[in-house]
């Protein structure tokens, strides 16, 4: 910081700014924080707004804050009703439940596969690392809607999988994987592979090999010298991982809405549904907030938790 | 204050769609709905761009609209719909020097529409239809017998029929305005009913024969029909003779047929409405009476299977098709026939509500 205030170009500004209150510090976290307010905080009031008010059929489709009364004073109408109403019903309860369940279980089963191909890679001599990295981007440059529409073709009851397993003889009839919770793990740990694959790359390929040789010449086997050196020192990378698959799947709507059934129930689609098929903006906006909190407050006691370890 | 909410919404790339433009109109249709020769014939005459964009429920029509600003210039939400959307300021009054086909259009279908509508102040009928059941005659009839008569709601809501057709796949429109109606059809009630009770007993009934449904969609129902992929689907009858048609094209020895139920099935009107707020309305109405000439309107049904409302198309539309008792019902058929009605505010809440306890089992 101080040689950036103390360069040339940035000593004037620096000079205006500081007479003006503001110092190159504060001008520095003014930009994060002017994007956070922007594109996080007022959206987040205007959901908070309108998660307060009821639904009409009329535009805007909710009843507006604050309203003329007869008599010409200003009448405010606010009510939790909404989320006292996300509390009676079971459908929003057991809504959020389930995509916690089935976030969980994806980010465990994209650890299970991201770890071995990110420590394969790691391990690889240093050309062929680039490629199989880039066999790992590779499918982003096809658009996420298709690819989730080829598993619908490996799926379906006359879909290649279905096919292959008839003409071999192993079953006689199809297997429904279609509109299934399977469908929907296949989906989710396939898109988000590779948010776990590259933080747990990033983080293997630090790992100081003199660490390994020293516990391998101290007479521990390599399944030893995995747990007790390679796991905890990459475990910065597998919270990274995790974070990256578990906070989109807890919110994911496209592919349950494409490969799961009626009784995939996640919260991205229940939102969906309150927005487009109830039309119900006041309650669908609680359920966004109340969907936040819950994505949210786990972090941030993570974070917490993380930056103490730091300080230790 | 709400102009600024939906400004910063706007400002957010949720809001408008669509684009003003001299030369362009924005078409918002119902989705399998058109055939593309017909606007590319607009397009080659007028000189306006279509950009056409699809929906496959009245209610993402509806929630769009509402949310204001949508950018569309044509929309086709269904009668019912559109008398609340009336009501709620949504659209503008059609200019009818501007439409000078609209004496081209059956006086009765547009009475009867006038119903929702005072006068056809707001739309025009741009295609009809009824609510009904696609399936597939070769395995319906084998799980429950060539004699089966399938014109009957139960297919889906008798327990032990739907039972057994579940393992080749049921599925359910996600429309509660179709679903709750059939289903009062099929329990004796009146499809027309707006009291919570029946409500009640018809959601009750429903959640009897949930597990049998294998998916509740509006469109998706179309190619799995066509495929073999499911058996037995409540459908709209065009987009089900689509899937009958696509099935033949394709010739893996799939045949579907649509059937009217007995018990009494919906008759619906999908109605061409021009948004309040439409950046083109010039062009909208040019289009909306392109679609009204009598050659265009036949031109869309002999690729639809939706029977139009132009009574001077019906000649030209194909014998087969115009014949077709699926597509235009006989009068007996007819006579069962029920229309819909627009529900309030609060029987809509009540009616979504049961729906979604119906659609996830919750």
């Amino acid at each position: 910081m101080n040689a950036l205030t103390r360069s040339a170009p940035w000593r004037g500004t620096a000079w205006v700014f500081g007479k003006l209150g503001f110092s190159g510090r504060s001008l520095v976290i003014a930009i994060p924080m002017l994007w956070l307010g922007v594109f996080f905080l007022a959206p987040f009031f205007v959901l908070g707004r309108i998660s307060l008010a009821e639904a009409i059929i009329a535009r805007p489709p909710f009843t507006p804050l604050f309203d003329r009364a007869p008599d010409g004073s200003l009448e405010i109408f606010a009510s939790l009703e909404n989320y006292r109403f996300l509390l009676e019903d079971a459908l929003y309860r057991n809504a959020y439940l389930s995509s916690i369940r089935v976030a969980l279980v994806s980010t465990i089963f994209a650890l299970l596969i991201g770890y071995p191909i990110a420590y394969y890679i790691a391990r690889a001599p240093e050309p062929k690392r680039s490629i199989l990295l880039l066999m790992v981007i590779l499918p982003f440059w096809t658009s996420f809607l298709l690819r989730v529409y080829a598993w619908m073709g490996f799926l379906r009851s006359n879909g290649v999988i279905n096919n292959m397993l008839l003409s071999m003889g192993v079953i006689d009839s199809p297997i429904q994987m279609m509109q299934t919770d399977f469908a929907v793990y296949i989906g989710i740990v396939y898109t988000y592979l590779p948010f776990m694959i590259l933080p747990l790359y990033a983080n293997l390929t630090k790992l100081d090999g003199a660490l390994l040789e020293a516990s391998s010449d101290l007479g521990a086997s390599p399944m030893v010298t995995f747990f007790t050196i390679t796991l905890p020192l990459s475990l910065p990378g597998i919270v990274a991982g995790s974070m990256l698959v578990f906070i989109p799947a807890i919110g994911e709507y496209v592919i349950p809405a494409l490969l799961g059934g009626p009784d995939t129930l996640m919260i991205g689609r229940v939102l969906w549904d309150e927005f487009f098929s109830s039309r119900d903006w006041p309650v669908a906006s609680a359920v966004a907030i109340v969907m936040l909190v819950l994505v949210v407050a786990p972090i941030m006691w993570l974070q917490s938790v993380q930056n103490r370890r730091g300080m230790d | 204050m709400q102009t600024r909410f939906l400004g910063a919404i706007a400002v957010l790339g949720l809001g408008s769609a669509g684009m003003a433009s001299a030369d362009t109109v924005n078409v918002f249709n119902w989705s399998d709905y058109i055939t593309d020769e017909v606007l590319e014939q607009f397009t080659e005459e007028t000189g306006i761009t279509v950009n056409y964009d699809v929906y496959d429920s009245n209610d993402t029509l509806e929630a769009r609209l509402l949310a204001g600003s949508s950018g569309f210039d044509v929309v086709v939400p269904t009668a019912t719909f559109l008398e609340r959307q009336i009501a709620a300021g949504v659209y503008q009054p059609l200019n009818r020097d501007l439409l000078p086909n609209l004496e081209n259009m059956d006086p009765d279908l547009m009475a009867a529409a006038a119903s929702h509508d005072p006068d056809n102040e707001h739309a025009v009928i741009y295609m009809w239809g009824t609510t009904g059941i696609g399936y597939n005659i070769d395995m319906v009839a084998e799980r429950l017998g060539e004699d089966f008569e399938v014109d009957t709601w139960d297919m889906i809501f008798d327990p032990e029929i739907a039972g057994q057709l579940a393992d080749c796949g049921i599925s359910w429109l996600d429309s509660p305005t179709d679903m709750f109606p059939a289903a009062f059809a099929w329990m004796g009630m009146d499809p027309q009913s707006t009291d919570p009770d029946d409500f009640e007993a018809a959601a009750d009934m429903m959640m009897e024969v949930r597990d049998t449904v294998r998916y509740f969609h509006s469109s998706q129902y179309i190619s799995d029909l066509a495929n073999g992929e499911t058996c037995v689907a409540v459908g709209w009858s065009g987009d089900v003779l689509q899937a009958a048609d696509r099935a033949e094209e394709a010739g893996q020895g799939v045949n579907v047929w649509y059937a009217i139920p007995r018990e009494g099935a919906m008759q619906w009107f999908d109605m061409l409405g021009i948004p309040a707020d439409a950046p083109n309305p010039e062009n909208a109405h040019a289009f909306i009476d392109f679609i009204m000439r009598p050659e265009i309107s036949a031109a869309i049904t002999n690729y639809v299977w939706f029977p139009n409302a132009n009574a001077a198309a019906f000649d030209l539309v194909e014998e087969d098709i115009r014949t077709d008792p699926a597509i235009y019902p006989t009068p007996e058929v007819t006579e069962t026939l029920f229309t819909g009605v627009t529900y309030d505010s609060r029987t809509d809440r009540t009616v979504t509500r049961l729906w979604t306890r119906v659609r996830t089992g919750q």
